[in-house]
């Protein structure tokens, strides 16, 4: 099974590694006042009083999260275990002056495995549009390829046996407040403005050494 | 084989819509009307303040009229891939058929269930409704309550519906995710209220708070529509 990377989340609300409105123009201050300030609290908050009490109480987030995922058939505390998890890993998917293109080793097997960053682009965006309902595009690792998966509510690549590095939120309340039903527009504003590269190939080195010592 | 009827069932459904500016049913689907976005019965205000004429421009012109848009092609492709007897593609159409299908049935239902305080919005249903909300949930606060409180755990997107199964005989209240239209919880059940609770349909104004919604909604629902299509099933049930 996949470890997870990174992210920590003890049932802690981490604030996002820059100010609420660090991300502006392109991601509002309003955005993330609500959306790191009452959904990602809450899913933090609902997390810690749903396992209180039961056997999943103290036990590590991605413990709680591949336990509950339950094979598919979702135990009621993997929607806040899993949010809670996702969106710690959204706001360090993110930074200032971010976005554009990467370079070095990132972007040569970026290249290998989609022939080229536009075409990269092309599939994450087509990802992130077409996840109908709520839900999370992601740029993952497994046996040393990259892939773009998207996924559905609060699943994320962990339970499916991948290696997380780039994720965007799908969910309504991500982008309604900048672009109301204009989802294309955010992918794009993202794409371009938002990613954070070095979280990205951070998250790859730690990725391969982890499965290195898996193998 | 039940999913390709479910599809032709609402493909069928669909093009009945009066309001969709549908006619008659032709059994050759070769030349069935594709469906159009129905207009709004009352003004975009016209809810306020339960819901803001913001979210109603934006959940009528953009999110329904994308639905509409998107189901139109769906249905082309799907009209192509039968004349070519493409039965892979026919059966790879089903969940964009399904998606956006599904948002213009739930959403041409949903305007309907919504009324102006002065045209009757909020106003509690007639009998025979009345009195079997009453028997089955104690009482209209108590169904009220229930569908506040499953509409509120719905994660991610979908609806919370009071239906009517006409093969039992009694109210139900249920959820579908995404834009899953009531019938696929039971194609005996018939949506009497549908609310939806995708975070477009309450962002702008409610923001995260979905229980505030939930609760300021029943100002604007059209009990009147409920008791009508409860009362013409409850005719045809008793004729059977």
């Amino acid at each position: 099974m996949a470890a997870s990377i990174a992210v920590t989340a003890n049932y802690v609300l981490q604030p996002p590694p820059y100010a609420l409105d660090a991300l502006e123009p392109h991601m509002s201050k309003q955005t993330l006042e609500f959306h790191w300030g009452k959904h990602h609290r809450a899913y933090v908050d609902n997390l810690k009083k749903q396992v209180l009490g039961t056997d999943l109480e103290g036990k590590p987030l991605d413990h709680i999260i591949n336990k509950t995922y339950n094979n598919g058939d979702l135990l009621p505390a993997f929607n806040n275990a899993a949010q809670a998890w996702n969106h710690e890993f959204f706001w360090e998917s993110m930074k200032p002056n971010g976005g554009g293109k990467p370079s070095g080793e990132l972007l040569a097997l970026l290249e290998r495995d989609f022939t080229s960053y536009e075409k990269f682009y092309e599939e994450f965006n087509a990802a992130a549009a077409t996840q109908f309902g709520a839900g999370w595009a992601w740029l993952a690792y497994a046996n040393d390829k990259l892939k773009v998966v998207k996924t559905p509510n609060a699943v994320n690549p962990l339970v499916l046996g991948s290696f997380p590095l780039l994720t965007i939120d799908v969910w309504e309340h991500a982008y309604y407040l900048d672009f109301q039903n204009r989802r294309p527009d955010y992918i794009k504003t993202f794409m371009n403005n938002l990613v954070s590269w070095e979280a990205v190939s951070a998250r790859l080195e730690a990725a391969k050494v982890a499965s290195s010592s898996s193998a | 084989m039940t999913t390709i009827v479910f599809i032709i069932v609402l493909v069928i459904f669909a093009a009945n819509l009066h309001d969709a500016g549908a006619t008659t049913m032709d059994p050759c689907l070769e030349s069935m009307k594709t469906a159009s976005l129905p207009d709004l019965p009352y003004a975009y205000d016209a809810l306020e303040p339960a819901i803001s004429e913001e979210i109603m421009r934006l959940h009528h012109q953009k999110h329904h009229q994308t639905y509409v848009t998107q189901y139109n092609k769906a249905l082309n492709s799907l009209r192509s891939a039968m004349a070519d007897g493409d039965h892979s593609a026919v059966v790879k159409l089903q969940s964009l058929i399904k998606f956006n299908g599904g948002g213009h049935v739930n959403h041409a239902i949903f305007w309907k269930i919504l009324a102006p305080v002065h045209e009757g919005g909020g106003k509690p249903p007639h009998d025979p409704l009345s009195s079997a909300i009453d028997a089955h949930f104690g009482s209209l606060e108590g169904l009220i309550q229930k569908m506040n409180a499953e509409g509120a755990s719905v994660q991610g997107s979908g609806w919370v519906w009071l239906g009517l199964d006409r093969e039992l005989k009694r109210l139900v209240v249920e959820t579908t995710a995404n834009q899953d239209p009531l019938v696929t919880k039971g194609t005996h059940l018939v949506p009497l209220i549908g609310i939806d609770v995708w975070e477009h349909a309450y962002y702008p104004q409610y923001k995260n708070a979905r229980a505030e919604y939930l609760k300021n909604i029943w100002s604007v629902i059209n009990w009147k529509y409920a008791a009508d299509v409860f009362e013409k099933h409850s005719r045809d049930l008793d004729t059977n």
